[in-house]
Formats: C-alpha cells, sequence, structure tokens
C-alpha cells in the first residue's frame, strides 16, 4: 500500500492565522465598548459599514489577483485593517470619508503591494494619512463625550453619516488639541478650567485608552505578539513627557500619564505598531522600533499641527523597520564570541 | 554543580507518550524474512561476505567495515541468504539500495560469542575494537559509527559523557523504556564508554517527564557507584538536539561548524550506550533493538523488540494496524520523522519509531497562507535563527543572505514550522535551499578548478613564448656579431647571415601563430 509522503514536522500547533486575527479582533471589544458609551454609536456604525465594504473590495481585489476570495477572505485580516482604521476615524464621519479611508486601506495599502504578508505599511494608517492629509477638517471633528455633549441615538447617527450636512452634533477640541493651543495657563489651571480634562487626561479618553491597554495585556498573554514594541513605546512616550512636563508650566507638553491615556497611545502601542508584517521582526528590532514610534509620537504631538500624531509616527518607522532588521540580528546558536575559546 | 541552564525557543507539543506505554518491552517475533540494508549508518555501506544460498546462524558476520567510517552487519538470526539486490530502504528519498535478504528458519541458532571477563583493564583500543566488531552505530537517529565517534580521544582532550535519554519527541518511548527496563546496562555501558574516552564525568540526561526511567537511571547510578550524575529538566521539544542538551547540561554551545568534541564533550545514546556494553562484556553484535510502535492507527501499540531488518509492514500486523483511518507512515517521531511511502521496508539500526497515526491524530496540513512575519517562529527557534527572515531569503534564493543569516546552523527540529499559524512547511525551504547551498558551492569548486587549470595553461604559453623571443634575440644578437667580426669585407657571406637570421624568424613566427 502506498503512503502519502510529506515533509515533517508532521505536527501542528492548534494555532492558525485566522485565530490570531480573530483574537485582535476580539481584543478590541474592550475598547470599542468604551468608546461608544463615551461618544455614542458611531464607532460602532462606522466598523460596520467599513468592514463590509473592506471585504467586498477585498473579495474583488482577490479576484482581480487571480487568487480564490473563499479560501482568503476566511483569514480575517481585511477586517483587522477596516476595524481598526474605522477605530481611529471620528464616529459619526460622512460614508464617503470612510469609504475613501478603506478603499486607499485595502487597495493602496494592502493589495497593491502583492497582498496580507506583503505590504510594506501598515494598511490601516496607509487609510488613516490619505484621509488625514485630503480631509482635514472632517478627521479632526470629534464628537464631545458623554456629559460634555449631547450623544445621538442610531437613527441619527445612521443620517449623519449618509445624509450630507444634515447631522449638527456637538465637537469639541480634543485633549491633545486644547494642550497644543495653551498658551499662558498653567496646567493645572488648563486641567481646572477646561471642561474635556479629566482626572488623568481627557474625559472619555482616559477610559478608552485604558480599555485597549486591557485588551493589549490579553492579547500579550495569549502570545499573539510580544511585549517589546508595545512597553518600548510606552517608555520612551512617557520618558519623553517627563522631559518635556517642564514641573506643570504653561509650555509644559503634559506629564507621562497625559500622553499614555490621550489620543492613540493604548490603541497604537498594542494594535497598531504590533502589526508584525510591517514592524521590525526580531525583539531587539521590536524595541527599537517601538522606542522610535514613542518619541515620534511625541515629537508630532508636541510641535506638529494634527490632532495626533500615530500615523505619521508609524509610516516612518515602516520605512525602517527593514534596516531596523539588518542590524538587529540575534546572536545564533555556536555564534557567541566564547571567552578563553582559542580556536 | 549540577545547575541547568536555559536555551532559546522550543515548543510544548501533546506529548502522547503513554499511548505506547513506556516501561514494558513486546516481542515482534522473527519474521518469515529479514531486509537488511548494508548501509544502516552514516559512511561506506559495509561489503559483504556472504553469498546467496548460504546459510547462516544468528551473530554471524555478513558484512564487514569498509573502511574507517564503516560498521559490519550480522545476520539477526539463523536462515538462507536467498537474494543480495537493490530494495526500498528507509529513506526519505524512498530509495533502493542494497540489501540481503534473509530467509529465517525459525530455529534462532546462534553462533558462540563471548566478551572481556574485566573491561576496566582493557586498553581502550580493544575496547574500541570490539564495539566496531559488533557493528555498533548511534541508535538516536543519526547512526554515526560508534567507534570513529570514541576515536576522538586520540584528537581532543575530552571531560565528559554525556547519555542522553531527553527523548524530546512526542510519541517516542524506546529510549523511555530501555531506561527502565535496562538501567543498570546504560550506567555500564556510559562507564565502558568513560573508560574508552579517558573522562571523568558521566551525565545521564532524564527529560523530567519520564519519572519511572529518571528514578531507575538514579538507582542504577547510585548502585554502580561514583561517577554518574543522573540530571534532569524541564520537558521542552528540541531539548534533547545534542547542541541544545549541551546547553541545557553546560551553559555552553558548540561553536558553529563544530563537534561537541571541541568542547570535551561526547553524546551518546542510552540504546547505544548498552550495544556498547553487550560488545564488550558478552561480545554481542548489534542485531535488535526497542522500536516504539505508535499511534492511534493501532491496536496494540507498545515498544517492540525487533530485530534488525524486520519489515514494518510485518510489525504493524503485530501492532494490530488498521489502515482504514491512516494515510501515513512516519519513520522516527512526529517532528523529525521522515513519511514512509510503503510498509515493504525493513527497520534498521536507527529506527527508534514508527508512527502510523489516525488522520485525526495528525491532519494532512492545509495549504500554506501568507506569512504574516509574526515571529512565532523566531521565538521557536532553538538556535535563535529568524525563521522568517529565511523563509523570504530562501524563497528569493538570496545566498548571501542566507548565509548571513546563518541557515547552515538550522537543525531541521521543525519547531518554526509547528508554530507557523500560515502553515508554511518552513523547514522544507530550508531543506532545498541548504541543498542549493550545497549544489552551488560544488559548482564553485569545480570553476575554480577549470580557472586554475585556464590560467596555469596561459602562463604556460606566456612563459613559452618568452623563452622563443629570448632565443631569437641570442641568435640574432650571435649573427650579428659574427657579420660585424668578420663580414665587412665579405658582403656575400653577410647577406648570407641575414637571409638565415630572417628565415629563422619566421620560422618562429609560423611556430608561435
Amino acid at each position: 500500500m502506498s503512503f502519502l509522503r510529506i515533509t515533517s514536522p508532521h505536527g501542528h500547533s492548534p494555532l492558525n492565522t485566522a485565530q490570531v486575527m480573530q483574537a485582535v479582533l476580539l481584543a478590541t471589544i474592550p475598547g470599542i465598548v468604551v468608546l461608544t458609551w463615551f461618544f455614542g454609536p458611531g464607532t460602532l456604525l462606522n466598523i460596520v459599514f467599513g468592514g463590509v465594504l473592506a471585504l467586498v473590495l477585498e473579495a474583488i481585489a482577490l479576484g482581480l489577483r487571480d487568487r480564490a476570495p473563499q479560501r482568503h477572505l476566511k483569514d480575517y485580516s481585511v477586517l483587522v485593517t477596516s476595524t481598526l482604521l474605522c477605530i481611529a476615524l471620528p464616529p459619526y464621519a460622512p460614508w464617503w470619508l470612510i469609504a475613501t479611508g478603506i478603499l486607499s486601506a485595502v487597495i493602496l495599502g494592502k493589495h497593491v503591494f502583492g497582498g496580507l504578508g506583503y505590504n510594506p505599511f501598515n494598511p490601516a494608517m496607509v487609510g488613516y494619512v490619505v484621509l488625514l492629509i485630503s480631509f482635514p477638517l472632517q478627521m479632526s471633528s470629534w464628537q464631545a463625550p458623554r456629559g460634555l455633549g449631547e450623544i445621538p441615538g442610531v437613527a441619527e447617527s445612521l443620517t449623519a453619516m449618509f445624509v450630507p450636512a444634515s447631522y449638527d452634533g456637538v465637537t469639541m477640541a480634543t485633549p491633545l488639541d486644547l494642550l497644543r493651543q495653551n498658551k499662558g495657563l498653567l496646567l493645572d489651571d488648563l486641567f481646572s478650567s477646561t471642561p474635556q480634562f479629566g482626572q488623568w487626561a481627557g474625559v472619555g479618553w482616559e477610559w478608552v485608552n485604558i480599555a485597549f491597554l486591557a485588551g493589549g495585556v490579553w492579547l500579550i498573554y495569549r502570545g499573539i505578539f510580544t511585549w517589546h514594541a508595545p512597553l518600548a513605546m510606552l517608555i520612551t512616550l512617557g520618558l519623553c513627557a517627563a522631559i518635556g512636563f517642564d514641573s506643570g508650566s504653561s509650555e509644559s507638553g503634559g506629564s507621562p500619564l497625559f500622553h499614555w491615556l490621550s489620543g492613540a497611545t493604548m490603541f497604537g502601542a498594542f494594535f497598531i505598531i504590533t502589526d508584525p508584517v510591517s514592524g521590525a521582526t526580531s525583539n531587539r528590532g521590536r524595541l527599537i522600533f517601538g522606542a522610535l514610534v514613542g518619541v515620534l509620537l511625541y515629537l508630532i504631538r508636541v510641535a506638529g499641527n494634527y490632532p495626533d500624531a500615530l500615523a505619521f509616527a508609524v509610516l516612518i518607522l515602516n520605512f525602517a523597520a527593514p534596516f531596523i532588521d539588518q542590524y538587529t540580528q540575534p546572536v545564533t546558536y555556536g555564534h557567541k564570541p566564547t571567552k578563553g575559546d582559542d580556536e | 554543580m549540577n545547575t541547568i541552564f536555559k536555551i532559546h525557543g522550543g515548543i510544548h507539543p501533546d506529548e502522547e507518550k503513554q499511548l505506547s506505554n513506556p516501561g514494558t518491552v513486546l516481542d515482534a517475533g522473527v519474521p518469515p524474512s529479514l531486509i537488511l540494508p548494508l548501509s544502516q549508518h552514516i559512511g561506506k555501506p559495509s561489503s559483504l561476505c556472504v553469498a546467496p544460498g548460504d546459510y547462516v546462524l544468528g551473530g554471524q558476520l555478513l558484512a564487514e567495515a569498509d573502511g574507517m567510517v564503516s560498521v559490519p552487519l550480522h545476520a539477526p538470526t539463523s536462515g538462507t541468504v536467498v537474494a543480495i539486490e537493490p530494495m526500498p530502504v528507509p529513506h526519505p528519498s524512498a530509495m533502493n539500495n542494497l540489501c540481503l535478504e534473509l530467509e529465517c528458519d525459525g530455529e534462532d541458532h546462534w553462533i558462540e560469542y563471548a566478551g572481556c571477563e574485566d573491561w576496566r583493564v582493557e586498553t581502550p583500543d580493544t575496547l574500541i575494537s570490539c564495539i566496531r566488531a559488533a557493528g555498533v552505530a548511534g541508535m538516536g537517529g543519526a547512526g554515526f559509527p560508534t567507534a570513529v565517534k570514541l576515536m576522538a580521544r586520540d584528537r581532543l582532550p575530552l571531560q565528559t559523557l554525556i547519555i542522553n535519554g531527553t527523548e524530546c519527541e512526542p510519541y517516542i518511548t524506546a529510549d523511555d523504556t530501555l531506561m527502565q527496563v535496562d538501567a543498570a546496562g546504560i550506567v555500564e555501558g556510559a562507564q565502558i564508554l568513560a573508560h574508552i574516552l579517558g573522562v571523568e564525568e558521566i551525565l545521564l540526561a532524564v527529560e523530567d517527564n519520564k519519572p519511572a526511567a529518571l528514578d531507575a537511571m538514579q538507582k542504577a547510578a547510585k548502585a554502580r557507584g561514583g561517577d554518574c550524575n543522573v540530571m534532569t529538566f524541564p520537558t521542552k521539544y528540541p531539548s534533547g538536539g545534542e547542541k541544545q542538551l549541551i546547553e541545557i547540561l553546560t551553559g555552553k554551545q558548540v561553536p558553529t561548524g563544530g563537534l561537541p568534541a571541541d568542547l570535551g564533550i561526547v553524546c551518546q545514546n542510552p540504546g547505544t550506550a548498552v550495544a556498547a556494553r553487550d560488545a564488550v562484556c558478552f561480545g554481542k553484535p548489534l542485531t535488535d533493538r526497542i522500536v516504539t510502535l505508535t499511534g492511534r492507527a493501532l491496536a496494540r501499540p507498545g515498544n517492540y523488540r525487533a530485530r534488525l531488518g524486520t519489515p514494518i509492514e510485518h510489525l504493524l500486523t503485530v501492532a494490530g494496524f488498521d489502515p482504514s483511518q491512516n494515510r501515513r507512515l512516519i519513520h522516527g517521531g512526529p517532528m523529525m520523522g521522515f513519511a514512509l511511502e510503503s510498509s515493504a521496508v525493513p527497520i534498521i539500526k536507527t529506527t527508534n519509531c514508527i508512527l502510523v497515526p489516525t488522520e485525526q491524530e495528525l491532519p494532512t496540513p492545509p495549504d500554506a497562507q501568507a506569512c504574516i512575519r509574526c515571529g512565532l517562529c523566531a521565538e521557536a527557534c532553538p538556535a535563535s535563527l529568524l525563521p522568517q527572515q529565511l523563509y523570504w531569503y530562501a524563497r528569493a534564493k538570496d545566498q548571501e543572505q542566507l548565509e548571513r543569516h546563518h541557515l547552515a546552523d538550522c537543525i531541521e527540529c521543525g519547531a518554526c514550522s509547528w508554530v507557523c499559524p500560515s502553515h508554511i512547511p518552513l523547514v522544507q525551504y530550508y531543506r532545498a535551499a541548504k541543498g542549493m547551498i550545497k549544489e552551488s558551492k560544488t559548482e564553485k569548486i569545480r570553476s575554480d578548478r577549470s580557472r586554475d587549470r585556464f590560467e596555469a595553461r596561459q602562463e604556460r604559453l606566456e612563459r613559452e613564448t618568452l623563452a622563443r623571443e629570448e632565443q631569437r634575440a641570442a641568435r640574432r644578437a650571435a649573427a650579428e656579431q659574427k657579420a660585424a667580426a668578420g663580414g665587412a669585407d665579405d658582403p656575400v657571406a653577410a647577406a648570407i647571415a641575414r637571409a638565415k637570421a630572417k628565415k629563422d624568424s619566421a620560422g618562429d613566427e609560423s611556430a608561435n601563430s
């Protein structure tokens, strides 16, 4: 009788790529729940609309590239991209903004380079940056958090998405904007005089960040990615903030805690810079990658002109990833220079 | 002093060791015929000393070692040599190789053999020749002639003998079983090997998932006294890889391209230790071994003592094979074993396991997906390589980067493929890339040689041209001198000389062209 000839190893771990992607999606749930609580159903609608569109685009792109859509759609990768992008978009964004973002992310960010695994840049961040540069006004109108403004209902949200200029919700400058625009107030005075500031950072934002931190820690615990890049990023961001804190003067760049819990910090640390495809590949490389994202994030936040800096910091480091890889190869077994070895 | 060191990477697949009930040895019986490949070891095949039609007794020499790196082959039972021809052998390439077919008479008559009375008084050379004569080759997997390995003593200063009872591959329990049933034999074998090597320290390494074997080894070591340390460490695949085990036990790494002997260490398998003991103390040749027959397609999995050359199909019948659920026959374990196409091949000195899983147990791998560079492979790699990078470079056939990323240090343990969430057969890529590099190196040697030959020829031709020109110049000078000396009054003689010189040089030129 004849048996199958397969090369070793013959067994396999139970984990597959689709499960990795599913785990990432699951881990975004706490963050999405908190976002929805503070800013209303806008983010959820973004995710659903963006997700459907992304699946359709992915199927078309796969078809054009002669790949079987049934098989490749099952890897959930495009849903991760669309979900991450939609989390980053302002709630109640018009549908065409989301569509442009998804189109840029899936086609320009991913399939142009050869699809899953071949993209040099984080697709979600490609989509985000295209939008940020093309539509700065829409990208920086962020709904006021619960307690500071009216939270729209589902029907109202849908109208906001699909009927142009129908929604006149309350938008407010985010805490990061406020801090950057602060010219005369001491940090403590700014915090007490402005309703957008909460206990440690912005109202709502602090809890959004804590929720993404929780999801990220669960992913590390599951072994989906390593702690290196996130930890390095948070450390350098904290260090930079500590240096620029200036004891809370009117020139202060904000405390480390403020930066950790503001804007896209935790979301970026655990869901964006951990993208393995576009990041550095060795653990040492990930430390460097994360650390540099942290530095850039701080610099662009305090000195730049954008609402947040994550997308730019990540894309710049995506450029550098192959270079970092080249110089962070771990020492292979048997290549350690041994002391007193005369050979 | 017995600290354990940590190694990088490693994985924890389901162990599945209990399936084959370690600690009990069953008898596989004598099959109707045995197929004995002349090459069951690394090195030159043995050279035959019997012919078809010969009747042989158990233990009788069938083939002699041919040269230094080779081992002899003995008859595992009595019977008649019926054929000597190429037959399928257990090899990843499903190739045929020269085999001797022995029709067993079922009587199991044996030759008389005797060993040394007291090995402690014998010289290492005598003991090495006993081991060599008994046909002992490494029984852990590679099948390197044991006597040759022991001769490292002549080249390098050695301090430590490691008996590798790690058996980290899932499913396999052959060494576990041997350690439980013949711990004393292993310890004595280890002492003989240590005596030959002239080393003071013996480390008996047992992974902590084999408590019964560990206990037996500790008792045997204590009973025999002094120089044996039984060491145990946490279970992790591939702790039993020679290089990995050395790092676990000593904290040292075998330098790349080097041998354990460079660190003063020699590793041997427990089965090899017992075979060496049998060879030295009893003069018994290596003709059988313990094989783990396991997998859920067997009704009676277990550890069977089988004669070398027993066809695998006989063993499967003995163990109650149910082919309905099975698609794969694996020689060795699930991590590093190779799939066999046919069960008509025999077991050899290196066969520690035959695995016949059901499709449910070890499913046929799905198609590979794209590499997402998740790095799980780098976390798992015991050699601290970057498998994800090697994969790209292997696909791009980028030799320079493959060498820069130390492809040659890959031990092909399969940990990277095992963890790969995209089911990429990484090890297969590395094997192919290694083959490609080897081939291009051979090619380079060949082209270097022809370039050298070409350059040597060019040099010779130039040298010859130069020599001719010198000769010509000398002749011309001589002619001119002659003309100048006597020829002023004799224009006829001068003209003749000129013509002659011209003719000479024309002749030279035509020879040159």
